[in-house]
């Protein structure tokens, strides 16, 4: 079937702009980003249909295998891609959702420079994503895992000039090799007990041994890899990149940071489910970090006031609900949210970056306001994803995040009530920024003529006056999404999961689903209450609970901990105890000592460091033959 | 006469034809023989391409001095090979690299680089021990000079300080080298190694140890293993950037190779014994090194301690005694010579073109330099480990192999993989993003063709040995079998005499 086409079509998309974009035009450029992924995208429709995925087929995992990458004694890697159902799903997903964005950049990104770079590290990031999805072993799995994170690094990092965007770069970079220690961490123990890192050979022997028999390796395994799925997918303790991700072009932002490359995770998980299963002990921490996740990053979300730093604890928050419907065991629930999320949170991200694109750079929802007037194609789609994401009843978020409370309700009654309130206020602060943003009155820059006053983000077009509505190649991916988010829950992938994912047994309770949706309701009727009806209220709250306000504003301080207990020490012990005690001093010291003393005693040594080089070259000689000499004297006295 | 004998004498013929010739034709003169030697070096790879033979190819032995019986015997096997191609890979471009760099005593520059080749490649292809101390030592004197004639001001300090260091461990290398003969009559590798698989040479396990750390002290002096690494950042601070180049890329590996070809097949007993103690010293090398990189404000001894911290792994994979862990070791030499080579070339570019090695001296190379900018990232990525670029596929075997001996040390090891992350990517950071400065701009022209020359090879490479490893690997792996093969049959016949026995034996010869 030519797997190998879906990545090898972005890849070449990236070399060709990559290489000769500086003397391309913007057309050829776009031709050739757009064109290499929508292209890819066709050719994962013809694949599935061509492997039936559309008509009930591919219940069977389909391979291909290229050729041997590594082969060192019985350890054997292959670049081998295989299919199955779940990446079925991811990859209509990612080349998808990803086409879309494509197109969307570039009306966004028509005003800035870079433009070849950009397209070309975002080509490139489409190749690292579909050999991650693609891949058919462990090896493989982390080439696009790393993949996908170095183009995280440089599109974080864009617009370079910018400290701030650099910082954010590394710090993802930094931040996620802490999650990959522990990824590869869990590779090695799988090659070691196993003897393969492929898939189908693993999960083949996982599958016949008994649960509990021992259960140690499988405990180790699956927390390892989690270790790993919570750098890439911003869960608690590795999060903190994913917020200041946001200083690259919003496109990035939703593609990468919202739509694929963060639910990597979440699919490691889902692939290596087999793993998991035999560790129901893992499953519960994977479901409590994504609880504990979804929570705390709800809470931050309330107080932001920056658009994508909303969107971005959002992101954390909802890749948390993926992680407790892995957690407690309703996988397919995950992955169907996975892809909800992916289009009504790339929707919000394209949406945003839109209401950025008409306010000139703007990105401070107190700098915005009354903009339906100016906006009105993307507020519509603004508040199909807001209405998805806040659950509202039969859209496509409600649909999947149900599913996630139910079964987490069989599990633990607590860890559903805990769901259900967050759902509450992820519906509050997703409504707050809309309403923030679109009604009250226009609160930024007053029309042309006027000084720059308060814009900090100041990369984008200037001096356009008022707010003005995207052009048509910004605005036709935003309605697509908005559709797919309003009907995306009628795609049952539960169902299309099954052959994978053996689906739940018994009915749940109907009011399960009316607690969650009214919970959703609430938040919204909360938000037009505070910021619609009297927008005072927020403020005089703040203010009679500022200890509290204060604590979820500077996000809980976590950053400031961080680089406390473990920026700082590492880096001022590295450089006082190791390097100008340890090395300058101990070590040197040392052997500069017994370089001093020999030449204190050797008085007549002293002749030998005349500095002369020369004479340092014929004592090395003099020394050659005398050894030679000595050699010869030895053998003659054997 | 072998292709490898021609391989070996072209450049000492080289360098003897340099000191003939006029001053003015020895920079073309240098660059056209070691590239010829490059292109006749490939040759080697014939017998390797499409098999993968575990014995010698190209042997030549015959007598040298014939008392004591010193022999000139030189072979190629599936270990040497590619230290051999690197060796002859890199002169060609550390001559590039000097064109403009060198501009006193040009000359003598060029012939002591050629001298540096015959030594370096006689060191890899050497079976008997003293020739290879010959070769051993004919290698450090032409980079003592280039490091004391044509380094930066504490040139003569570095040149000393590398010069006893190494002389202090291949001093105790000789001594082992000269009691092996008086034990066996011979300085042959094969036969000494024959007597030591056959039982008919044995040492009781105290000579044993003594002889190991005897060899082992040469050797890890010049990976450098921790903490007998301070003269490698001083050396490479000072040296011009061909020294570095070639100091980095192929002299350390002379240290690991000497590990794998000596330490491991003659004393097997001693390094297993070693083993804990030498893991703990590399692992320790990995994270200080990575550590005190990452606080370095000068480029230069920021990849020199990279390296103490790369080497780490390589001592770590030959030391895990497991299949991959040795494959691993034997392709991140190879993988450390391109990618640092790498790094030493451009910061080395950087440096013509500012004249300073303090990172804060830099600050958006990437405006005025976006070619620059993109070849020091793609060899930053590959000297981090990025998959499908060289480094990964060496560090994962390493890892994986030095996993199933120990899993605790391959937990503390993988730390150093976070650490180098940090310290290059800040690196990076600092020297190429943000606003580049008036005085940059100006002093920060984009890259010329002949630099293009000198790097585009080793980018080809990384991205080569990255994605299909297998067209190196099977030789290396064949290889590395056989002398795991031979450590651990000699350690199982050991534990089957008595040890009392052994003792007798020992005593009885």
């Amino acid at each position: 079937m030519q797997l190998w086409l879906i990545p090898i079509l972005p890849l070449l998309g990236f070399l060709l702009n990559g290489l000769f974009g500086k003397r391309l035009s913007r057309p050829a450029i776009n031709a050739i980003a757009v064109g290499s992924v929508v292209l890819s995208f066709l050719w994962v429709l013809k694949t599935l249909s061509g492997l039936g995925a559309f008509s009930g087929g591919l219940e069977e995992t389909y391979k291909e295998h290229y050729y041997t990458w590594i082969q060192s004694g019985t350890l054997n890697i292959g670049v081998d891609f295989a299919i199955d159902r779940l990446t079925a799903v991811m990859l209509m997903v990612v080349t998808g959702v990803g086409a879309l964005i494509h197109i969307y950049a570039v009306g966004y990104m028509a005003h800035e420079g870079g433009y070849y770079r950009f397209f070309a590290y975002l080509n490139l990031f489409m190749f690292f994503m579909l050999i991650l999805v693609l891949g058919a072993n462990f090896l493989l799995l982390f080439v696009g895992w790393e993949g996908v994170g170095l183009c995280s690094y440089l599109l974080i990092g864009f617009y370079f000039l910018e400290k701030f965007a650099t910082d954010a770069g590394n710090k993802a970079f930094i931040v996620n090799r802490i999650g990959d220690f522990g990824f590869a961490l869990a590779i090695f123990l799988v090659g070691i007990h196993f003897g393969s890192l492929d898939f189908g050979t693993v999960f083949g022997q996982v599958k016949n041994m008994p649960v509990e028999a021992s259960a140690g390796i499988f405990t180790a395994i699956s927390l390892l890899l989690l270790v790993g799925a919570t750098g890439k997918s911003a869960q608690i303790p590795l999060y903190v990149w994913l917020p200041d991700a946001m200083a690259g072009p919003t496109p990035v932002s939703a593609l990468i940071h919202a739509a694929t490359m963060v639910t990597a995770g979440v699919y490691m998980i889902a692939r290596t489910s087999q793993i998991y299963l035999h560790s129901p002990w893992a499953l519960d921490i994977v479901a409590i970090v994504g609880l504990t996740t979804a929570f705390v990053a709800a809470t931050i979300g309330l107080a932001q006031n920056d658009i994508k730093k909303v969107f971005a604890y959002s992101t954390v928050s909802q890749l948390g609900y993926m992680f407790v419907g892995l957690g407690v065991g309703a996988f397919s629930a995950g992955i169907f949210h996975l892809m909800t999320h992916a289009f009504f949170k790339a929707l919000l991200f394209l949406g945003a970056g839109s209401v950025i694109h008409a306010c000139s750079g703007e990105q401070d929802m107190r700098h915005m306001g009354g903009l339906r007037k100016y906006i009105p194609i993307t507020m519509f789609t603004l508040l199909c994803g807001s209405l998805a994401i806040a659950g509202f009843p039969f859209l496509s978020g409600a649909a999947s995040k149900d599913l996630i409370l139910e079964a987490a309700y069989e599990h633990a009654p607590w860890m559903y009530w805990v769901g259900v309130f967050t759902a509450g206020m992820t519906a509050f602060y997703v409504f707050r920024a809309f309403f923030l943003t679109f009604f009250g009155e226009y609160k930024g820059k007053p029309a042309a003529g006027h000084g720059h006053g308060h814009d900090d983000h100041g990369h984008d077009d200037h001096g356009h006056g008022a707010p003005h509505e995207s052009p048509a190649v910004m605005w036709i991916p935003l309605v697509i999404l908005a559709a797919l988010s309003l009907g995306g829950g009628f795609i049952n992938i539960p169902h299309f999961l099954e052959p994978l994912f053996p689906a739940q047994e018994g009915e749940s309770a109907r009011w399960l689903e009316y607690v969650a949706t009214a919970a959703g309701l609430a938040g919204i009727g909360l938000a037009y209450l505070f910021y619609v009806v009297s927008p005072g209220l927020p403020e005089s709250l703040a203010n009679s609970f500022k200890g509290l306000y204060n604590l979820i504003y500077n996000k809980y301080f976590v950053d400031e901990f961080y680089d406390a207990t473990v920026v700082e020490p590492v880096v001022d012990g590295s450089r006082q105890l190791l390097w100008r005690v340890t090395d300058m001093r101990i070590i040197d010291g040392l052997a500069n000592g017994v370089g001093t003393t020999a030449r204190g005693v050797g008085g007549i040594l002293r002749r030998a460091q005349s500095g002369y080089i020369r004479s340092y070259a014929a004592w090395v000689l003099a020394g050659t033959i005398l050894a030679i000499a000595y050699i010869g004297f030895m053998g003659a006295a054997r | 006469m072998t292709l490898l004998d021609i391989v070996l004498f072209l450049p000492l013929a080289g360098f003897l034809l340099l000191m003939l010739l006029p001053k003015q034709s020895s920079r073309m003169a240098a660059l056209v023989i070691s590239t010829a030697v490059f292109i006749v070096s490939l040759g080697l790879l014939m017998p390797y391409w499409f098999q993968y033979p575990s014995g010698h190819t190209f042997t030549t032995d015959l007598p040298w001095i014939s008392y004591p019986p010193i022999r000139y015997h030189v072979a190629l096997d599936g270990l040497s090979l590619w230290l051999v191609l690197l060796s002859t890979l890199l002169t060609p471009i550390a001559a590039l690299v000097s064109w403009n760099y060198i501009d006193h005593r040009v000359k003598e520059f060029y012939a002591f680089l050629l001298l540096l080749e015959f030594g370096l490649i006689g060191v890899f292809v050497a079976m008997d021990l003293f020739l290879f101390y010959v070769f051993w030592e004919v290698s450090l004197v032409p980079m003592y000079f280039l490091i004391g004639i044509w380094g930066h001001e504490r040139r003569i300090y570095a040149a000393v300080k590398f010069f006893l260091f190494t002389m202090a461990g291949s001093v105790l290398m000789l001594g082992a080298i000269i009691f092996l003969y008086n034990r066996t009559g011979t300085f042959d590798y094969g036969q000494i190694q024959g007597m030591i698989q056959t039982g008919s040479l044995v040492f009781d396990p105290r000579t044993e140890l003594l002889l190991f750390l005897a060899f082992f002290a040469a050797f890890a002096i010049k990976v450098p293993l921790f903490p007998l690494h301070t003269w490698l950042p001083d050396a490479h601070v000072e040296a011009p950037t061909a020294g570095s180049l070639m100091l980095a890329s192929v002299m350390l590996k002379m240290g690991t190779y000497g590990l794998v070809r000596f330490c491991l097949p003659l004393f097997p007993e001693a390094a297993h014994r070693c083993a804990p103690w030498i893991a703990g010293l590399a692992i320790i090398g990995i994270i200080y090194g990575a550590l005190v990189a990452l606080v370095q404000p000068n480029m230069k001894k920021l990849v020199a301690y990279s390296s103490v911290s790369h080497l780490g792994f390589v001592v770590l994979g030959i030391f895990s005694f497991t299949q991959q862990g040795l494959d691993g070791a034997v392709y991140q030499m190879l993988n450390h010579g391109i990618s640092t080579g790498a790094l030493f070339i451009l910061v080395g570019y950087l440096y013509e073109r500012r004249h300073s090695l303090e990172i804060s001296a830099y600050g958006g190379v990437a405006t005025p330099a976006p070619k620059l900018a993109i070849i020091f990232l793609i060899t930053t990525l590959a000297s981090i480990g990025l998959p499908t670029l060289n480094n990964f596929v060496g560090e994962y075997l390493v890892l994986q192999g030095t996993a199933s001996a120990n899993f605790g040390w391959a937990v503390f090891a993988a730390l150093g993989v976070i650490f180098s992350a940090c310290y290059m990517l800040w690196l990076y950071q600092r020297a190429f993003f943000g606003k580049a400065s008036e005085s940059l701009s100006h002093h920060m022209p984009d890259l010329t063709a002949r630099e293009w020359a000198a790097i585009t090879p080793l980018l080809i490479l990384m991205v080569w040995m990255g994605s299909f490893a297998q067209s190196f690997l099977p030789s290396i792996s064949v290889q590395n079998a056989a002398i795991l093969d031979q450590t651990k049959k000699l350690r199982v016949e050991r534990v089957a005499i008595p040890a009392r026995q052994t003792v007798e034996v020992s005593r009885a010869r």
